[in-house]
């Protein structure tokens, strides 16, 4: 008792240190909540100087678009019952629709529908309702805040940043499947092997983690380019140019990201007991039977942690997408490096940011969603030494 | 577990790290030292302009690529040796302005000005991101458990978002009047343009560093301090020391092994720093080593690709990683045949 008494801190430190902590989060957060908002301004508005202006956005609600008190209201009120059919509803539907044992693809065809339905809802069937009731109001139907979404629609729909966002799955959803295959072979033969060969192999992933992606970009670079001329011995006619192909970006990311995947993988393995594919080899699995039907069950959230990492590298990557993607098939990242470079009006700044929080929103939802595993995984290498 | 086995198990992985960074690694070390270029030829060329009375015509010796049967321009590639490096470092001013102590004169060449702004770069913000790190580990490990999870949650934000979005999001706070920069000018009354010279610039990108990494080192310290020994900490409560003692003589030496993990994965990102000069469209004034290579490896306005002097910077970068690595990679050798013979 005494003890807890000492530790407990006196009341100037807990006050100081609750402050410091307040002032972490606004920093951390502040320029990421700030874009959000500048991003449904009019531009005048959005850069304004004047803080007050970019919340509550005169120059917007002055050319008609803005809520109403009844559109907060109503806005609040919808984005609460959906937060409760997210948690209550949907996981009981996925449950009971889901292919046997597949709970996983459930969840992924579940989640995405529900974000269509969630998407057309808010943006598609509530706007007009709320205008025709707003118009009917009069004075309570006035905009209170200024809102447009026509930058997103511009982004979107204009200028078919959609077609970016589906190279960016194609590429994402490629290196995570792929990567995880490959990764949790060698993760699982890395942890089972003392040899000095496994700990070799380790290190040198350990130096090619470190390599700069820019040294390696430029050994593919030439190579890529002028791949139809080194595969048509092999392959004939048919050979491809692999610059600007997806499937060579994945290939690479895969292999970039290979060293870090198997560190993290290993480690997780490590914490698998050797006692549960000892029993399995004695009730005579082979190596790779007791990997994938002993092993592979328990290793799921090493895997979903890992998933996570590989999602991540590929989905923030600029350099090497930019690099060896062409226009028509670059990804998110890459193509809002082309926005505000190009950026010569307010119009195409306020885009540029637009585009920039669609990118980011995602990953805000994969924080909530999986912050647990991201922090295991944060800590996987580091704790352990 | 027998070789073939193993074998079979990082074969796959192996494979890929074999093709798509070893070798990669061999070819830029190789194409450092070639140079692929157009073949040119020169001409004469008579243009001729209607006059009067009779016509004007020039003939101008012109040089062109000479142009090949399928239309495309021929290129040969030749070895040059270290040109490509000598092209880069430009060893002669680079010897003489050291000569005249004249750093100024040194920072124009573009690799030296990349190497400076590197080195500060990883050197200046690596204590700033342990420290707060630290401190924001240690704050939140003595409040509410209640509120533990929404502080991790926000502090996730910039680690987690596209570096070159985070690196944006800080640019459009102080771009032209943005509000940052109406605060700053406000506060200390006077005129700021933020993007208009390199230190400002400098500052920014040393700030979106330790704001985009601080969280990392922060959630890898608060589990290290879930696993220190409360029966020390109690032991030295009883010894009465002071609490800046207990987290000077029990907490850091526990969290060391930690710090120097934080240390070396922040030196090794940090030394390849590349979304923040593109974020805040530094090139003008501050380009680091990685952006240097990139530079390089996007086609020119002619559409030429500079791999050879590409490959040598890339070459010159590794040998960066390398001096960083050497010390990290005894040590691991050192504790390997320690621990296992």
């Amino acid at each position: 008792m005494s003890a807890a008494k000492t530790m407990r801190q006196p009341f100037g430190l807990q006050l100081s240190a609750n402050a410091f902590l307040a002032i972490w989060c606004l920093i951390a957060a502040f320029p990421l909540f700030w874009i959000m908002v500048m991003s449904f301004k009019v531009p005048v508005d959005a850069f304004a100087s004047n803080p007050l202006e970019v919340v509550f956005g005169p120059e917007t609600r002055a050319a008609g678009k803005g809520l109403s008190i009844l559109d907060i209201v109503v806005g609040i009120a919808a984005l609460f019952y959906i937060a409760r059919l997210a948690v209550n509803w949907l996981p009981g539907m996925v449950a009971r629709f889901s292919p046997g044992g597949q709970i996983w693809a459930g969840w992924i065809i579940g989640a995405l529908a529900f974000g269509i339905a969630v998407v057309v809802f808010l943006f598609g069937l509530l706007p007009p309702v709320l205008g025709a009731v707003n118009g009917v109001l009069g004075p309570l139907g006035q905009p209170i805040i200024g809102l447009t979404t026509e930058h997103y629609s511009a982004v979107w729909v204009e200028n078919a940043f959609y077609r970016n966002f589906l190279n960016s799955m194609l590429v994402t959803t490629g290196v995570v499947v792929i990567s995880l295959t490959v990764g949790t072979l060698a993760g699982y033969g890395l942890a089972r092997s003392g040899s000095d060969l496994a700990f070799w192999l380790l290190i040198i992933a350990l130096i090619f983690r470190a390599l700069p992606h820019s040294v390696l970009v430029a050994g593919y670079l030439p190579v890529f380019i002028n791949s139809a001329e080194f595969l048509r011995p092999i392959l004939g006619d048919a050979a491809p140019t692999l610059y600007g192909q997806p499937y060579a970006v994945i290939a690479v990311l895969v292999s970039i990201n290979q060293p870090f995947t198997i560190w993290m993988l290993r480690s997780f393995f490590q914490n698998i007991p050797t006692e549960l594919d000892e029993a399995a080899r004695v009730d005579g699995c082979t190596h790779f039977q007791a990997f994938r039907w002993v092993i592979m069950p328990v290793m799921w959230p090493g895997v979903i942690t890992t998933g996570l990492f590989s999602f991540l590298l590929a989905y923030n990557d600029l350099l090497v997408t930019s690099l060896l993607l062409d226009a028509q098939n670059q990804t998110m990242v890459p193509a809002i490096a082309g926005y505000f470079n190009r950026e010569t009006t307010t119009t195409d700044q306020v885009e540029a940011v637009a585009a920039a929080v669609s990118i980011i929103a995602p990953l805000f939802l994969l924080v909530m969603v999986f912050q647990r595993q991201i922090v295991s995984g944060l800590t996987a290498g580091a704790v352990k030494g | 577990m027998k070789f073939k086995t193993f074998a079979a198990f990082v074969g796959p992985s192996v494979f890929l790290m074999l093709l798509f960074i070893a070798a990669p690694l061999i070819s830029v070390f190789v194409q450092g030292f070639y140079l692929t270029q157009p073949i040119y030829e020169t001409v004469e060329v008579e243009t001729c302009t209607p006059g009067f009375p009779t016509q004007t015509c020039v003939t101008e010796t012109k040089t062109q690529p000479v142009i090949g049967e399928d239309g495309k321009i021929i290129t040969e590639t030749k070895y040059v040796g270290l040109e490509s490096y000598r092209n880069l470092l430009e060893p002669d001013r680079a010897l003489t302005a050291l000569g005249n102590w004249d750093w100024g004169s040194l920072l124009t060449i573009d690799f030296w000005k990349a190497l400076r702004f590197t080195l500060t770069f990883t050197l200046v913000t690596l204590p700033l991101v342990i420290g707060l790190g630290l401190a924001i580990a240690v704050v939140v490990n003595n409040t509410a458990r209640l509120i533990r999870g929404p502080v991790i949650f926000v502090s996730l934000l910039p680690f987690i978002i596209t570096p070159v979005i985070g690196a944006l999001s800080i640019r459009w706070l102080f771009i032209g009047d943005g509000i940052m920069t109406a605060f700053l000018e406000w506060w200390l009354q006077r005129d700021i343009a933020m993007f208009a010279q390199g230190w400002t610039i400098e500052l920014l990108m040393m700030f979106y560093r330790v704001w985009h990494v601080a969280p990392f080192a922060f959630v890898v310290f608060y589990a290290g301090l879930q696993t220190v020994n409360q029966d020390t900490l109690e032991s030295a409560v009883i010894d009465g020391a002071s609490r800046w003692e207990r987290l000077r003589y029990v907490v850091i030496p526990h969290l060391m092994p930690l710090i120097i993990f934080i240390a070396l994965i922040h030196l090794m990102d940090t030394y390849r720093a590349f979304e923040e000069i593109v974020g805040f469209s530094s090139q003008a004034y501050r380009i680091s080593l990685q952006w240097l290579t990139y530079d390089l490896l996007v086609p020119d306005d002619s559409g030429n690709r500079a791999i050879s002097r590409a490959s040598a910077s890339a070459m010159l970068t590794m040998i960066g990683i390398v001096i960083l690595l050497v010390p990290l990679l005894r040590r691991t050798w050192r504790d390997h045949r320690g621990g296992s013979h």
